[in-house]
């Protein structure tokens, strides 16, 4: 019996999965975490840096919870500020002057609610992320491995390839809050979460991502191990793309594209 | 209790006979709006005469095509991609009779009207968004408007005015609507990588998705007096911070402080302003580009 959409998203919330960094641990051994936005703080939330796999040097950059209650207040259970995605911005801007293809690990809840966060301008700084990421001539890849939260994921998502874990879920507005803004109960979370049609297969069928990871098969390292050569080829392939940036803007482009 | 600060402020009136009296011209018939600011009722044909402007300096909100008849010069608009309207991409519940609904109420197909216009003797493309279609929200439609918009104005070579007003991303489209953020934001760098001019106009309210794509993306950013103007919204933040937010917060003057806008114009002031920004970014002749 397949998962209820809603027993999918409690999946991807549980504080027992895989977090940003133990993919970046087993993906990439040699990754070198590199701090703050220049401009005003370093954000726990989301961990940039460089790193190689099989040879290759590329910009790494993650969404982390963390996995202890002490770890999860300290990075906010994964909602960034603005300086987290200026932090991403600043360090995925490198990523074309030395000639290195981003990976994008997205787990979030959405980004955080926060004075301080609407003060330093949340809002701008997704936007910039979401204009900026359109232009970088490297190839970006986004993999959707948790929680997928509305703008806060999408603005580490503008991407050549974006792929989800099975069980992660991408979605607009959380089932709760859907649930309470349209039907004033957040208690109908559950059917939220069908009408919302935020699972893997779902985007994968509305044409959202290119790829679903499939978890079922083999063991924790056999699912890293798959996922790492995944990576190489695409990066590899993606290289080689000719007029890649008209590619990416002709990916979004077509999404909602129609003339009634 | 006024709460807001605006540049023009009420005059004294006590020797007319107090603040609650209403006008003496008002006819008792007629239909009348209380502003939440100084909480006066106000005659709805000296509202629209106003253009919404309470006397008090309170913004209403204000229908896309009155905005745009009060910006564009008369008889230049020329509205485009009116065909595009909304469908029911995942079969959301009551999506489709709710969208029937608003159309028939507000008079319009969407939440956005697009088109070519002259401001100020300068050509450009215009886009209002309408508080009264789903407060603005935006779906599949308005970003595929919106992105033609850009990409017409790239292809023409014409500055884009943009009045943004928006609940944000309209949750009964999914992904589909949240993947117009991407698809906005990359057609208005394009138009801005192509060396044109992008003013944002922003008014109440501005928030989520819309402010989080091409309402921030401006080269320029305006917002109309007292506007709610954020990300996140305040009753979540609240909730999250379990601390009562001073009214201020999140208002077109809050984010002028905090370096967000480039200026807070009132309405009536708001066609000078933008066909003088026109005039400033205006592009050099071509012809003598060529020499």
């Amino acid at each position: 019996m397949s998962k209820s959409a809603y027993e999918i998203v409690q999946q991807a919330r549980s504080n027992k999965r895989r977090t940003g960094l133990d993919f970046v641990e087993h993906l990439f051994p040699d990754f070198m975490e590199l701090h703050g936005d220049r401009r005003y703080a370093d954000d726990p939330a989301i961990v940039g840096g460089g790193a190689t796999l099989r040879g290759m040097p590329v910009t790494v950059i993650a969404m982390e919870k963390g996995h202890t209650s002490r770890e999860r207040a300290r990075r906010t259970f994964g909602a960034p500020h603005p300086e987290g995605y200026r932090k991403a911005l600043r360090l995925m801007q490198q990523a074309p002057k030395f000639h290195r293809p981003i990976v994008c690990l997205v787990d979030t809840s959405g980004a955080y609610c926060g004075v301080g966060a609407e003060e330093r301008g949340q809002g701008q700084a997704i936007a910039e992320n979401l204009m900026e990421m359109m232009t970088l001539d490297t190839p970006i890849l986004s993999i959707l491995i948790g929680e997928g939260g509305s703008g806060g994921a999408l603005a580490l998502a503008v991407a050549d390839r974006v792929w989800m874990l099975q069980s992660a879920v991408y979605s607009v507005i959380s089932p709760e809050g859907c649930a309470s803004i349209l039907w004033k109960d957040a208690k109908l979370a559950q059917r939220a979460a069908e009408c919302l049609k935020l699972t893997a297969q779902d985007a994968l069928q509305n044409g959202i991502i290119e790829e679903i990871i499939s978890e079922d098969e083999g063991t924790e390292n056999e699912l890293y191990a798959r996922l790492e050569e995944k990576i190489a080829s695409t990066l590899a392939q993606l290289k080689q793309e000719p007029d890649r940036l008209n590619k990416r803007y002709a990916r979004f482009r077509a999404i909602g594209q129609k003339a009634e | 209790m006024a709460f807001l600060k605006f540049p023009y402020r009420a005059k004294n009136e006590l020797e007319k006979g107090g603040r609650n009296q209403l006008p003496a011209m008002a006819d008792e018939n007629e239909p009348t709006q209380d502003c939440p600011n100084c909480h006066k009722s106000i005659p709805l044909s000296k509202l629209w005469a106003q253009d919404s402007v309470c006397a008090c300096g309170y913004h209403f909100r204000m229908k896309a095509r009155h905005r745009i008849g009060l910006l564009a010069d008369e008889g230049t608009f020329c509205e485009a991609f009116s065909e595009i309207v909304s469908s029911d991409p995942l079969g959301f519940p009551d999506y489709r009779r709710k969208l029937s609904t608003v159309q028939s109420a507000s008079g319009e197909r969407e939440a956005v009207v697009c088109g070519r216009a002259k401001i100020g003797g300068h050509a450009c493309y215009l886009f209002a968004m309408d508080p009264y279609f789903m407060m603005g929200s935006m779906g599949a439609a308005v970003g595929e408007k919106i992105t033609r918009t850009f990409e017409a104005a790239t292809a023409e070579r014409l500055p884009v005015v943009g009045c943004a007003l928006s609940g944000g991303a309209r949750m009964q489209e999914g992904l589909i609507s949240l993947m117009q953020m991407a698809k906005t934001c990359g057609a208005l760098r394009r138009h801005s990588d192509a060396g044109l001019l992008y003013i944002a106009l922003l008014s109440d309210p501005t928030t989520g998705g819309v402010t989080a794509s091409f309402a921030m993306g401006g080269d320029i950013i305006l917002a109309e007096p007292g506007a709610t103007i954020g990300f996140a919204g305040t009753r979540v933040i609240e909730q999250t911070t379990h601390k009562a937010l001073p009214k201020t917060f999140q208002k077109s003057e809050f984010l002028l402080e905090h370096g967000f806008v480039d200026a807070i114009v009132a309405r009536s002031e708001q066609k000078a302003v933008i066909g003088k920004l026109l005039a400033l970014h205006e592009e050099e002749d071509h012809e003598q580009i060529g020499v």
